[in-house]
């Protein structure tokens, strides 16, 4: 078990032959991922680490039975992307591309789900089931093997909260990154909602950041879940209306802030952590209890 | 981005959307000029990227063109929340019967663009929301289908309006919906939307606010910038593809990704330090990069020490080192400098640190508390740059 990839995952890179795509697929297949294909309009007939490229995702999953797709498009051609995944019965579609319109996002969301798949990102760092795949961009050496599922909206802090665990020698189950956008793919609650269903995870941590009501609609749901949960909120110090870099990451009308999504997940008793490294305090205090 | 009002008039003008006349003047004479042409009463208003123009002083109602001349003389500027006013917008003063507000948002929660309305229009919305909430009308467009005319007129209805106005206000809905989509916005907003003397509705004020990720495909708006309402080192920024806020503290920070961006000012707030911005460096972090991200963070003069964090994924951490060692030799001015390395390539970076005598930090704590101990001015922080944390 696990959550959404693991060993028998059959992935399809789109944008293979750009420079990203092209480094993060040999970092993929290096982990042990199996990269069944890639796919490059006009790009036909090359291979990428020893994938096979296709001109089309419709013909790339014919020849390899690839169900799972990660995105390396720019941001003006991802949504064409996703759709061409999703319409081609990919089950599980990867977006790492940042940058893409609201408006964009939007109709991803719904069309992704009428075709009865899944989204994750945009704007996100991908997944890693430790010891079986790596879909995404999170290096694949700061791992190890172990309970905690993690879910994060952000890249570079889920690397950060990954590594304060394994430093902790608490290891990970599925490592999960939504993403910094308006409008994910994936919820929180989406993945919390696997994480408890999981056999292999006994806990969760989730980081959160300032914008939107997402933490503040994980802490319903957590009150449900049988698992512990250790929170993590990015933003304490930012300022009200600023864009903090992420599209999603922005107090507007005094809404959305630090104070409000800790005070929620307090209330639904997780613990949050106000430096990474307590993060892996508290994860280990949780899982002792249970 | 936000657009100002007579940009945003002239956009939604030019959807259709009915808004009374307005000129916008840069100087007094310009202001006279263009109330002489409405005739009558006019309103001079304050174009600046700020809410709460009128309380501030931005709005005024002047009798005549002397009146309009001696108004935007007050006016114009000044600055209103910190923002300078270098235009005003000189619309003539409506005969308002009834005032109500409507908008069109991003609406992260439904995942789709809704309206927002409420018949009690000309103010502040949020403040409605607060006092009376069951007044606030909503309806969402379906994301595949867009904002239908049914929509339109059923919240057209549960305002309360009736005859002509229904499908007045229908109608000018869908053309707001329209500059929404049409235009990448993130929100559209009228308020009030008037019904004035002749019995019809306008709009007499006109918000929007465009998504960032949507302007590579509408050259001509992102042209409409206005780098006067912004503070001048986070346009730099922006020109040189770096996410910059500047802030009111002391430690520089230059972090790649948002989120541990702000985790890291968090972290040096913690440890009993301000930070003096948030800057998230991007993905492919290059030498350039490195270098235009330094100088923005030390044109602040109150910037004392510098911490750099990268936990790299994409950015590798060989080809920051890189630039952090190329960027030293082109800073503008130098301060004391803690460095940490993590992630993708991070041994190779560290290594190139040290050929360049520069020794890196290991965690985020101890980078965050020795950067807070440099300003602090704490006597076992290394002063000099390059900074080695073997030394602290």
């Amino acid at each position: 078990m696990s959550i959404l990839v693991d060993r028998n995952t059959r992935l399809l890179v789109q944008g293979i032959t750009g420079r990203e795509g092209e480094f993060h697929t040999t970092q993929m297949v290096e982990y042990g991922t199996q990269v069944v294909a890639g796919v490059t309009p006009g790009g036909g007939g090359k291979a990428v680490a020893g994938a096979p490229v296709y001109n089309t995702v419709h013909e790339a999953v014919a020849e390899t039975g690839a169900n799972t797709s990660i995105i390396f498009v720019p941001a003006p051609f991802a949504p064409d992307a996703v759709y061409e995944a999703a319409a081609n019965g990919i089950e599980l579609i990867v977006c790492i591309t940042e940058g893409i319109p609201a408006l964009d996002e939007v109709k991803m969301y719904r069309y992704v789900r009428e075709q009865g798949a899944r989204l994750l990102g945009p704007n996100c760092p991908g997944v890693t089931t430790v010891g079986e795949a790596k879909v995404g961009i999170i290096p694949g050496n700061i791992h190890i093997p172990g309970p905690v599922g993690l879910v994060s909206r952000s890249g570079t802090l889920t690397y950060e909260a990954v590594a304060a665990l394994t430093a902790a020698q608490i290891g990970q189950s599925t490592v999960v990154g939504i993403g910094g956008d308006p409008v994910p793919g994936t919820s929180f609650v989406d993945t919390l909602r696997m994480f408890e269903e999981d056999a292999e995870t006994r806990g969760v941590v989730l980081i959160g950041e300032i914008g939107g009501t997402a933490e503040e609609e994980a802490a319903e749901y957590i009150t449900e879940m049988s698992k512990p949960v250790v929170g993590f909120i990015a933003g304490r110090t930012a300022p009200p209306g600023r864009r903090m870099g992420h599209a999603g990451a922005i107090i507007s009308g005094g809404r959305g802030t630090a104070e409000e999504k800790v005070r929620a997940l307090e209330a639904a008793n997780v613990q949050v952590a106000t430096t990474p490294a307590e993060i892996a305090d508290f994860v280990d205090l949780a899982l002792a209890a249970g | 981005m936000n657009l100002h009002e007579y940009q945003a008039r002239e956009l939604l003008s030019q959807h259709g959307v009915p808004v009374p006349p307005g000129e916008v003047a840069a100087s007094a004479e310009q202001a006279e000029a263009a109330a002489a042409c409405i005739g009558g009463q006019v309103v001079v208003k304050a174009q600046v990227h700020s809410g709460g123009r009128g309380k501030a002083g931005g709005v005024k109602l002047a009798g005549g063109p002397a009146e309009a001349r001696e108004a935007a003389e007050q006016i114009l500027g000044t600055a209103i929340r910190g923002l300078p006013v270098h235009q005003v917008l000189v619309a003539p003063a409506a005969d308002i019967r009834r005032e109500i507000y409507v908008s069109f948002v991003l609406d992260r929660a439904e995942k789709t663009v809704s309206l927002i309305a409420s018949a009690e229009g000309g103010v502040d919305i949020e403040e409605v929301a607060a006092t009376s909430p069951e007044s606030i009308v909503r309806a969402h467009a379906d994301p595949l289908l867009g904002f239908q005319p049914w929509q339109a007129r059923e919240v057209a209805f549960r305002l309360g309006l009736g005859g002509a106005h229904v499908r007045q206000f229908a109608d000018i809905a869908m053309k707001l919906y329209e500059v929404f989509t049409e235009n990448d916005a993130s929100l559209v907003e009228v308020n009030p939307l008037a019904e004035v003397g002749s019995g019809e509705l306008q709009a007499l004020d006109a918000k929007v606010t465009l998504d960032d990720n949507g302007l590579f495909r509408h050259r001509h708006l992102a042209a409409l910038r206005d780098t006067s309402q912004e503070d001048p080192s986070e346009v730099r920024a922006a020109q040189a593809g770096i996410n910059y806020v500047k802030l009111d503290g002391e430690i520089g920070c230059m972090v790649n990704g948002a989120g541990l961006a702000m985790a890291t000012m968090d972290m040096v707030k913690l440890y009993g330090g301000e930070p003096a911005n948030f800057l998230d460096i991007g993905g492919g972090a290059t030498a350039e990069q490195v270098t235009a991200a330094l100088n923005i963070i030390l044109s602040d003069p109150n910037v004392k020490a510098v911490l750099i964090n990268i936990f790299g994924g994409i950015a590798r951490c060989d080809v920051v080192a890189h630039g952090i060692v190329e960027a030293l030799e082109h800073v503008e001015r130098r301060v004391p400098m803690v460095v940490r390395l993590e992630g993708t390539n991070a041994e190779e970076g560290r290594r190139i640190l040290e050929n360049a005598h520069l020794h890196s930090a290991v965690s985020l704590s101890e980078v965050a508390e020795l950067a807070v101990r440099l300003v602090t001015g704490d006597a076992s922080a290394p002063k000099e740059l390059p900074v080695s944390t073997s030394e602290a």
